[in-house]
């Protein structure tokens, strides 16, 4: 379990990009976080993963106060070409964070197959990255989160630079991910139909200094897919609602439990 | 623009074989153009000072090559003369590299250690290393120490100053990636840092190997050199020997291209990966 309170980020040259923001992620959810652009969603992602230190606040993940980078935590960045290595072919680049767990050489080429089988590159281990597409290359290091079996896999906006039908493909990957692994995951997006068709809640940030404005439970099936989903009127309603807030609407007494609101 | 469009009318009709055959013609007809009109002015001047050039090549292979089969046909001399000089350039290049990357990386990810000493390297760097060489001669032991250290003095600056340029700028994803995942400093430095720093080390190890050769030489030609080609320089010249002179000069503009040739095939092979990379 993932538990922020009072986070608060104050960057050097005085910028306030978190002011106070309090979240709890349980075990094996999948939170969208949303809001719009700007607004301080990658320094909570970043905080979280212990790669800038917040000015205040406190981070605990299951029970640990977050100090530097957690030992069972995954990053898939945004920018999968500058996050991969072009020197290492896809296999080793999978296989390197697991040097970190004291594995052998069989066992953590092992794992790395198995995780690239998993996100349906089972051919592509011995290729560089380069020679794949930018989707496929979003997958190997979504593949390199898997294998690291990370508790908690923390996404940048992972499909912000392929195209629209690759997104539609890697949004499906990680919903199954996510019921396979039971993985907790926190995505953070600016998309407002990603953020309803992956999430099992929505978190929607102010502007900024990034508060939680608003915090809606998903309640579509679990298995969901891209026509059907998209077009069941909870998903139209949620959509709407979303879109609402994410441009600064106030939130519809009843509407939704934000719990995240309680504290402040 | 002639040869330009001459090699690309004949590219189109060879085959890839052909077509690499004609590139090297054409690169080489300048080359040949050139000692051609050398032979013929050297021989209608007929000047003691400028042997032509077939009488230098003649003087060289019978200096050098005229040695057993076995040898490859290397003479005695060669293994007097050249290996010494060569010994010494690699020597000298190699503890350029092992010291100049080290201490690179350690500056280049230290920001406050880079800007304290980077004025002060820049300086040593732009001191034109064959005035140090009066002083080395005091310093350290005549003959291969102080030619070695020469050696290093001059090599070592672009080596260490790319090497910590390349080093401090390694993309802040592939950085923040190298954390995220807990990567210990040094599973760093060798799957992240140095492979992302080679493409400057090398330019830099190409500036240290020409700057090498120049003090090779520049420091056999020294007082208290007993051997080497500087040495032999040195030495035809109090004979006014020209066509050993001019034997040496051309074996070291050969040697500075072979080496050159040999490091850009081999960067070329080690860096495919990152050029491919960084296009894609």
């Amino acid at each position: 379990m993932l538990q922020i309170t009072g986070l608060t980020h104050s960057y050097a040259d005085g910028h306030l990009a978190l002011d106070g923001l309090d979240l709890t992620v349980p075990d094996g959810e999948l939170v969208s976080i949303v809001g719009p652009s700007g607004c301080g969603k990658s320094t909570l992602l970043r905080c979280t993963a212990g790669l800038i230190r917040p000015t205040g606040g406190r981070l605990t993940l299951n029970g640990a106060p977050i100090g530097g980078v957690p030992d069972d935590l995954a990053v898939v960045f945004q920018d999968y070409s500058r996050s991969l290595f072009p020197w290492l072919t896809v296999r080793d680049n999978v296989a390197l964070p697991l040097r970190r767990r004291g594995k052998s050489r069989a066992e953590r080429r092992a794992a790395a197959q198995e995780a690239l089988e998993s996100v349906g590159l089972p051919d592509a281990g011995r290729k560089y990255p380069w020679q794949l597409s930018g989707g496929m290359q979003q997958r190997v290091s979504i593949a390199r989160a898997l294998a690291y079996r990370p508790s908690l896999m923390l996404m940048d906006e992972p499909f912000g630079s392929v195209d629209a039908q690759t997104r539609e493909d890697l949004e499906d990957l990680v919903l199954q991910v996510h019921r396979n692994e039971k993985m907790t995951i926190l995505l953070v997006t600016h998309d407002i139909d990603e953020s309803v068709y992956v999430g099992d809640r929505v978190v929607v940030l102010n502007r900024s200094p990034a508060r939680v404005h608003a915090d809606l439970p998903v309640s579509l099936p679990a298995v969901r897919d891209q026509i059907g989903t998209r077009s069941d009127p909870e998903f139209v309603r949620l959509r709407a609602e979303v879109g609402r807030l994410v441009r600064g609407g106030a939130k519809v007494a009843g509407a939704a439990p934000a719990d995240a609101d309680r504290g402040t | 623009m002639t040869a330009a469009t001459l090699g690309a009318g004949t590219a189109r009709r060879g085959g890839p074989a052909g077509r690499a055959a004609r590139g090297l013609l054409h690169r080489l007809l300048p080359l040949v153009l050139l000692i051609a009109g050398w032979e013929a002015a050297t021989r209608a001047s007929d000047s003691p000072f400028f042997p032509p050039p077939s009488q230098i090549v003649r003087r060289m292979r019978d200096m050098w090559l005229s040695g057993p089969a076995n040898h490859l046909y290397f003479s005695a001399e060669a293994g007097d003369s050249i290996m010494p000089s060569l010994g010494r350039m690699f020597l000298g290049l190699a503890l350029s590299v092992v010291v100049g990357v080290l201490l690179g990386l350690a500056l280049g990810r230290s920001e406050q250690a880079l800007a304290y000493l980077e004025p002060l390297l820049q300086f040593c760097r732009v001191i034109p290393p064959p005035t140090l060489v009066p002083v080395f001669i005091v310093l350290f032991d005549l003959g291969t120490q102080m030619q070695v250290a020469s050696i290093i003095f001059s090599a070592i600056w672009p080596i260490l100053l790319n090497t910590a340029d390349g080093a401090r700028s390694v993309d802040p994803v592939q950085m923040a990636t190298a954390q995220a995942f807990r990567l210990s400093a040094v599973q760093r430095l060798r799957f992240v840092i140095i492979p992302s720093a080679l493409p400057k080390i090398f330019a830099g190890l190409r500036l240290a190997l020409s700057l090498a050769l120049i003090l090779m030489v520049f420091s056999e030609l020294l007082p208290g050199t007993s051997d080497g080609l500087g040495f032999e320089l040195t030495n035809a010249q109090s004979q006014s020997d020209l066509p050993t002179i001019w034997s040496v000069i051309v074996l070291l503009g050969i040697l500075g291209y072979l080496f050159n040739t040999i490091l850009l095939a081999v960067e070329r092979r080690i860096l495919a990966k990152h050029r491919a990379g960084a296009k894609g």
